[in-house]
């Protein structure tokens, strides 16, 4: 039997073409293996060989989605491959939300069966859990190991059409999908003892998990923006000149809250950025780039806002977890509503 | 952090180039901007132009805040 044909999809990064001075990389396809798909051929062993990888950029996907799914959709049909993987992705955002889109835009296009991984808190996992099989990773390069082994064996399930186990078998983000089975035990018996292991305080399993909707009402409009305080807040990481707090370049710990009442204007000698998930040239050579500090100040001046709010409020975004995002924003915004803050902008790179 | 600024009770707009990313996580009144390195710029156009860019974004995102929205609005030009 010839072997399973597979094409890969990574990030410029993984290729080692570069960081984010190349994340608006265009997709470019080559023959035979790339980065981590070498590890993916030795656990595929006899049975599949990755015969091209495709490399984009991250920014390039991201910012021009239609197009570089059009053009990766060709170059994958030109292998006529058995399989698509893309990459893993870990707690890369933009990788993750490229890695979910490619696969899902192949599947649904080619009909073929697709497989990517990635952090369960990448965006990309929430986007596109439900449409293909997403192995769960770990949130760094190191769980590189760990992920190929349980990509490569679940990939060769999928090409080879057979029966894929439950999310906990197979490793894979649960995507929702509920199937019949025959049970031992019978409903009634099977919730007693659910009932029992609580009552112990036993861990026990939900056979029927809670889906995890986090949506919050939109606040009704300003009425008078003339007269309203608004307030800056950004996850694109400008901080003044220094980074004084130290403000981590990913997987940030900790916000920082600045006084701009005494700029009109950001500029090279006093903000800059301390994201490590971009490329910070444009960000230094001009903050305003990410926060609009010197348009809002001339709005101000013209009348047409209130009044821009003292403070601004900032952290770098990149791998930074849901759970202290949250919680620096449950924290500052208390102080915005006691500040009398109206309304905010926030801006995101 | 949209949604944290939104449930203490203040209007809030995310201006953000990944608006996919912005509708997963869950902000409700979205403008979609230039770049990811530069959201609120463009480097190529001159600093008039890139200033006047910046300006009508900011102005759409004020509209954004002054507007009715019931669900998830992304605010396109």
């Amino acid at each position: 039997m010839s072997k399973i044909r597979v094409v890969h999809y990574i990030n410029q990064f993984f290729a080692g073409i570069g960081g984010e001075e190349k994340a608006d990389y265009k997709p470019e396809v080559r023959e035979g293996v790339v980065g981590p798909g070498m590890e993916f051929n030795k656990k595929f062993g006899e049975e599949a060989e990755i015969v091209a990888t495709i490399i984009c950029g991250d920014s390039y996907f991201n910012e021009n989605i239609e197009e570089a799914k059009k053009t990766i959709i060709e170059m994958v049909k030109k292998y006529n491959p058995d399989l698509f993987i893309a990459g893993p992705a870990f707690n890369a955002g933009r990788y993750g939300v490229a890695c979910g889109t490619i696969t899902d835009a192949v599947n649904k296009e080619l009909g073929i069966p697709v497989l990517t991984g990635m952090y369960p808190e990448n965006p990309g996992a929430d986007m596109f859990k439900k449409s293909v099989y997403i192995i769960e990773t770990k949130n760094s390069a190191a769980g590189m190991r760990k992920a190929v082994k349980s990509m490569a064996a679940l990939a060769l399930k999928l090409a080879k059409g057979e029966k894929i186990g439950t999310p906990d078998e197979e490793g894979y983000i649960p995507r929702g999908i509920r199937k019949n089975y025959f049970a031992e035990k019978r409903g009634s018996e099977r919730a007693v003892e659910m009932l029992i292991k609580k009552l112990k305080g036993e861990e026990f399993k939900t056979e029927y998990p809670m889906p995890d909707f986090d949506r919050v009402d939109p606040n009704p409009p300003v009425k008078d923006i003339t007269k309203a305080k608004i307030a800056l807040v950004t996850s694109g990481g400008i901080v003044p000149k220094g980074n004084p707090d130290h403000i981590e370049s990913s997987s940030a710990s900790k916000y920082g809250k600045y006084d701009i009442s005494q700029f009109d204007d950001l500029t090279p000698e006093t903000h800059e950025t301390a994201h490590g998930g971009y490329d910070p040239v444009y960000a230094n050579e001009d903050a305003d780039r990410v926060l609009p500090v010197d348009v809002l100040r001339e709005l101000e001046k013209e009348g047409k806002i209130g009044q821009l709010h003292r403070y601004f409020y900032t952290t770098t975004g990149n791998g930074t977890s849901v759970a202290n995002a949250k919680a620096f924003a449950a924290e500052f915004a208390k102080e915005l509503v006691a500040d009398g803050v109206d309304a905010v902008i926030l801006t995101s790179t | 952090m949209v949604k944290e600024i939104e449930r203490a009770g203040i209007p809030v707009v995310h201006m953000c180039t990944v608006v996919p990313i912005s509708l997963t996580v869950g902000a409700n009144r979205i403008v979609p901007t230039i770049a990811i390195p530069h959201p609120l710029g463009n480097p190529s156009l001159s600093r008039e132009e890139e200033k006047a860019l910046r300006r009508s974004l900011v102005e759409r995102a004020l509209k954004a805040l002054q507007t009715e929205v019931d669900g998830q609005t992304v605010f396109e030009e």
